[in-house]
């Protein structure tokens, strides 16, 4: 899997001013003496037992239209499918305006105005536009928007998978992005999915702050199949993933899925907090090198990439995860945050059941946005 | 339910996050002079030439002007069809305006384009609606846009100006939803209406406000589930709750950070439900919230209320051109200065702006700025208002966490008003005898003397007219 990943951080300071590893133990030994988390780990041992068709059933009702449930490995066909639903209008222009033969500088503007409406951003939509107009391949005007499109992409193999670097020790998975995105959402999806590999998944509530979240990520891992470390709620994020890291080590799970609270990337103390929660994952487990996935909601505008870079810059991203994608949105801003930070976005959330992860198929992404 | 992030890293050295403050302080005040500082005018000046005094806009001036603003706008997240709307209207207006005396062309197109931002974002009636037995505000909108949060929000307000609020959580979808808004409630002593699992929602809207007439809750404050415009069933829900219900308001709670679908969403909410009016959310960032523009420039429907941060009192009034001046790029000046007005006394402040002007600011009166960075409180949050400055106000922020302002305040303290005027007569003795006065070590003396010699250069610098890098700039 190729791309650029953010290099490795330099050696902190012993003494940060912040909780020492010693109070860490200290702490944790107390509460996890006293969680009945502790007991749920204990009990959950090996497998959990596989939820049922009617646990997975959020309740809504279904919708028109409904995109296919997934489970495994989704054909090509879903996420076309599932972007059709949401591209509707902006296909259908793109293709129309480049079905033509050839596109005099109205259309061009017309593209151009296209992919603005797209999120793709101001800058950029001229920018592919103007790459656009000098192909002389003779493939075609569609096929060069693509192509421009397509080479904004990272470079990456197919299929996404977090890596275990230490062996005997799990995958982690670090999962950030400003509030109000799907990261517990998309946590549920995403240990389904392994559950469904037949990994054994533990679950980290890092999010201490918000009203019901533990409570909240507590209903995904059981729609999953997954039990989760917490602590009470205020209780410092770092040393829930101390404690956590150490629980899954422990039972020799095969992945931890960390939730964190959603924060704006603007919010210093805050961002400061999550390289913390990095820091205690690299310390507790040198190597593992976690993976660092950005939670991205497609709706979102030009305000992406100044998100992608400060979390970028704060913790290292290994990947995207854009969420929502079966709304009217177009995810654009993600050619712009691909191109300027080389990190990949791994998968699509489709909708609000926890089937609703696709694997993210660039070619298929683009293609979709030209029929 | 307070939430204390865990404490920061990588110490600063005290008198240089003082320093710092004391330097914020003054660009504040700076501030005061926007033709300076503003973003847009920076550009503007830049490609269009500095034409200064009488003259007549020309059409190409307004043209490349029009480019400028176009750009500023999308990148703003304003929907391309209202910008281009936009631009025609100031292009109209532009064009062959006399150049006022005191403005540059560039200055006097901003001008333009502030007025006519301001004048569609100050549309509508912004007022809050509290009619009915009970009065009910309902909230609708995508995921995660903060309808939750706002609501609990709203109930706090609803309370402060004397009335007795019922939240009702009519989001039977999104695992732990209810207990997000119980949790809410509780810690606002307020009560939460909540209908058993498996009651359709338009019901639940009914049963919460026969519950609130029961307890007497003379305002219910309606949490909806949020959905997708395209959900044809959900969105058909949401039309029969508000039959149902009768909200005498419908807000539409939509994230600052939305890009281009805004205004696709806000229609299609407005055809699904009377909608009136607006909480634009988390506007406590960067996102320079165009989709307001956008929603009202198509609509007419006004923002009602801005949410601006995570906790329950984080709920502001709406000013329309202090929105218009952070779509432009220009930052939230005017909220920052109200804010650092509230905690400054701005004669001395101005007093401190002057000193530093005239080159001769004393550690006498770093102390007395001391004093007014206390005050401020949060100071990161205020400083986090100004583009580029987040950083030094974490610097600063965190020296009032540690309390090493008061290390700084005791050193100064010790020291007679000779020495604080003049640093340079600070020997070995009177420093020992400043240390042990304050509590201190020698070293932490000698590393104020040097910070605030530092800082003197660095004022120097400023009043050499060198902008303080990063601020309005990006």
């Amino acid at each position: 899997m190729f791309w650029r990943r953010r290099p490795p951080e330099p050696d902190q300071p012993a003494d940060e001013g912040g909780i020492s590893d010693a109070a860490i133990e200290a702490q944790l030994e107390a509460e996890l003496a006293e969680t009945e988390d502790a007991r749920t780990i204990a009990q959950a041992g090996g497998e959990a037992p596989r939820p049922t068709d009617e646990q997975l059933d959020t309740g809504r009702p279904a919708r028109q239209a409904e995109l296919p449930a997934t489970g495994g490995a989704p054909a090509d066909g879903d996420l076309v499918a599932g972007v059709a639903r949401s591209r509707g209008g902006f296909m259908a222009r793109l293709q129309g305006l480049l079905g033509r033969g050839d596109p005099n500088a109205a259309t061009w503007e017309e593209v151009e105005e296209t992919l603005i409406a797209g999120d793709v951003g101001a800058a950029l939509a001229l920018e592919v536009v103007e790459r656009a107009r000098r192909h002389r391949d003779g493939a075609g005007p569609t096929a060069a928007v693509r192509a421009e499109l397509t080479a904004l992409l990272v470079d990456r193999e197919p299929g996404w998978a977090p890596h275990r670097a230490v062996l005997g020790a799990p995958a982690i998975i670090l999962v950030v992005g400003v509030n109000g995105t799907g990261k517990t959402t998309t946590i549920g999806k995403l240990a389904f999915r392994y559950r469904a590999e037949g990994q054994t998944v533990l679950l980290a509530a890092g999010d201490t702050f918000r009203a019901a979240a533990i409570e909240q990520l507590r209903a995904w891992g059981e729609r999953a199949g997954a039990p989760i470390v917490a602590h009470a709620p205020g209780a410092d994020p770092a040393a829930v993933v101390y404690d956590a890291v150490d629980a899954a080590v422990a039972r020799r799970m095969d992945v931890l899925i960390v939730d964190t609270a959603g924060r704006l990337h603007t919010k210093s103390n805050l961002m400061d907090e999550l390289a913390k929660m990095r820091r205690v994952i690299d310390r507790r487990l040198p190597g593992a090198a976690p993976e660092v996935l950005f939670v991205l909601d497609a709706t979102t505008g030009q305000n992406g990439l100044a998100q992608a870079k400060a979390f970028h810059e704060s913790t290292g991203l290994t990947g995207i995860i854009l969420t929502k994608l079966d709304s009217t949105a177009k995810g654009g801003i993600v050619f712009a945050i691909e191109r300027a930070l080389g990190v990949p976005v791994c998968f699509v959330g489709v909708g609000e059941k926890v089937g609703d992860l696709l694997p993210f198929d660039p070619t298929a992404f683009v293609g979709a946005l030209f029929g | 339910m307070e939430y204390t992030p865990a404490a920061s890293v990588s110490p600063e050295p005290a008198h240089h996050a003082t320093a710092h403050a004391a330097i914020v302080t003054a660009s504040v005040h700076r501030s005061l002079h926007p033709a300076v500082f503003d973003a847009l005018s920076e550009r503007l000046r830049s490609t269009l030439g500095s034409l200064t005094g009488r003259g007549r806009i020309s059409e190409a001036d307004v043209e490349t002007a029009m480019r400028e603003v176009r750009l500023a706008l999308l990148e703003a997240d304003v929907n391309f069809k209202v910008v281009k709307d936009f631009t025609a209207r100031v292009r109209e207006r532009a064009i062959g305006a006399d150049v006022l005396a005191s403005l540059n062309a560039g200055q006097q197109v901003v001008k333009i384009v502030n007025e006519e931002l301001t004048a569609l974002l100050s549309g509508g009636d912004r007022t809050l609606h509290l009619a009915g037995n009970p009065a009910v505000i309902a909230l609708v909108g995508l995921q995660g846009s903060g309808k939750t949060t706002t609501a609990a929000k709203l109930a706090r307000h609803i309370v402060k100006i004397g009335r007795r609020p019922l939240l009702v959580a009519a989001d039977p979808y999104r695992p732990a939803a209810i207990e997000q808004l119980m949790t809410l409630g509780a810690s606002l002593d307020l009560p939460v209406f909540a209908a058993p699992a498996g009651t359709p929602v338009p019901e639940i809207g009914r049963l919460g406000i026969a519950y609130a007439r029961h307890e007497v809750r003379d305002t219910v404050i309606l949490d909806t589930a949020g959905r997708l415009t395209v959900d044809e069933v959900l969105m058909a829900e949401v039309t029969e709750l508000m039959r149902a219900a009768r909200p005498v308001e419908t807000l539409l709670v939509i994230d600052a950070m939305v890009g281009q679908e805004a205004v696709s969403v806000a229609q299609a909410f407005a055809a699904a439900v009377p909608l009136t009016g607006l909480v634009l959310t988390k506007i406590d960032g960067d996102a320079r919230g165009g989709a307001a523009l956008s929603i009202s420039a198509v609509t007419g429907l006004p923002v009602k209320f801005l949410g601006t941060g995570e906790k329950t009192d984080a709920l502001e009034p709406f000013h329309p051109d202090r929105l218009a001046g952070r779509i432009l790029g220009m930052g939230d000046v005017l909220t920052l200065i109200e804010r650092a007005q509230d905690a400054f006394d701005t004669t001395q402040a101005e007093k401190a702006a002057a000193k530093i002007q005239s080159g001769s600011f004393s550690l006498e009166d770093m102390l007395e700025q001391l004093q007014q960075v206390k005050k401020m409180g949060p100071l990161g949050q205020v400083m986090e208002m100004i583009p580029g400055l987040g950083g030094m106000a974490r610097q600063a922020q965190d020296s009032v966490d540690r309390g090493d302002l008061g290390r700084t305040e005791a050193i100064i303290r010790s020291m007679t008003p000779g020495e604080r005027r003049d640093p340079t007569i600070l020997n070995g003795s009177r420093r020992r005898r400043i240390a042990t006065g304050a509590g201190t070590s020698i070293v932490e003396v000698n590393r104020l003397v040097k910070q605030f010699a530092e800082m003197q250069k660095l004022m120097k610098q400023l009043r050499g007219g060198r902008r303080l890098p990063g601020v309005f700039g990006r």
